[in-house]
């Protein structure tokens, strides 16, 4: 199972702060697409995504046990 | 611990204090401050939320950048999440150097990384509505999590 995290107006669009996919063997791309479409989140295309904390590309395969983050632009500082 | 998510108000003091060296010629702080006036849209407070984990790597990753940019410097990053009224303190910056122009320098790419590749978000509570900054592409994205060289230059 893979934990998906979302922050910020990701997270005010899913309704949720995490849920649980088997995501494994997918894509970034593929699980963004996913994730749009169940969870009715919008904008996937303009949110980086983080794997165990790490930046990745949209093509990087996830694995079991992989944490998945949405990353919208930040705005810290 | 010099790379911190805080969630009570930061002291500044401290921050300082650990980047004090003996071969320190410099020590330049930057003090990031919540702003009541944004394009003419009066803010009355905000909310700063991190993935912190995630957050405190990427300042770690920050100060890593500076020391292999700028020799000698040791650098101190604080940032705080949570509710934040008017004028309070969001983020605290410290960078000692052997040599001023170093200190002054290094602050400055620390402050605009942060801006690039660190998990923190702002929501705007403005008089009429609130929304989570960003959302409109007020930032650029960094895909390979390191901006290329014209994005430095801009």
């Amino acid at each position: 199972m893979n934990k998906i995290l979302f922050f910020a107006h990701l997270r005010d669009e899913a309704g949720y702060e995490s849920v649980e996919i088997e995501a494994a063997g997918k894509t970034v791309a593929e699980v963004k697409e996913m994730v749009a479409e169940k969870y009715g989140v919008q904008k996937l295309d303009t949110s980086m995504t983080a794997i165990n904390e790490e930046f990745s590309s949209n093509d990087e395969v996830i694995k079991d046990g992989d944490t998945i983050a949405f990353i919208p632009p930040v705005s810290g500082g | 611990m010099n790379y911190e998510i805080a969630k009570d108000p930061i002291n500044i003091q401290s921050v300082i204090d650990k980047v004090v060296q003996r071969e320190a010629g410099a020590i330049t702080t930057f003090i990031g401050t919540v702003r009541e006036l944004t394009k003419g849209k009066k803010t009355l407070y905000l909310i700063y939320e991190a993935y912190e984990p995630m957050a405190v790597k990427k300042l770690e990753q920050i100060g890593t950048e500076i020391q292999e940019r700028w020799n000698g410097a040791e650098v101190a990053i604080t940032h705080r999440v949570g509710k934040l009224d008017i004028t309070d303190i969001a983020v605290v910056i410290a960078v000692s150097t052997p040599h001023r122009n170093d200190a002054y320098e290094a602050n400055r790419y620390a402050i605009e990384r942060i801006k690039e590749i660190v998990p923190i978000w702002k929501k705007e509570h403005w008089e009429d509505g609130e929304e989570w900054i960003g959302n409109q592409l007020e930032t650029v994205p960094y895909p390979t999590g390191k901006p290329e060289e014209k994005d430095l230059n801009e």
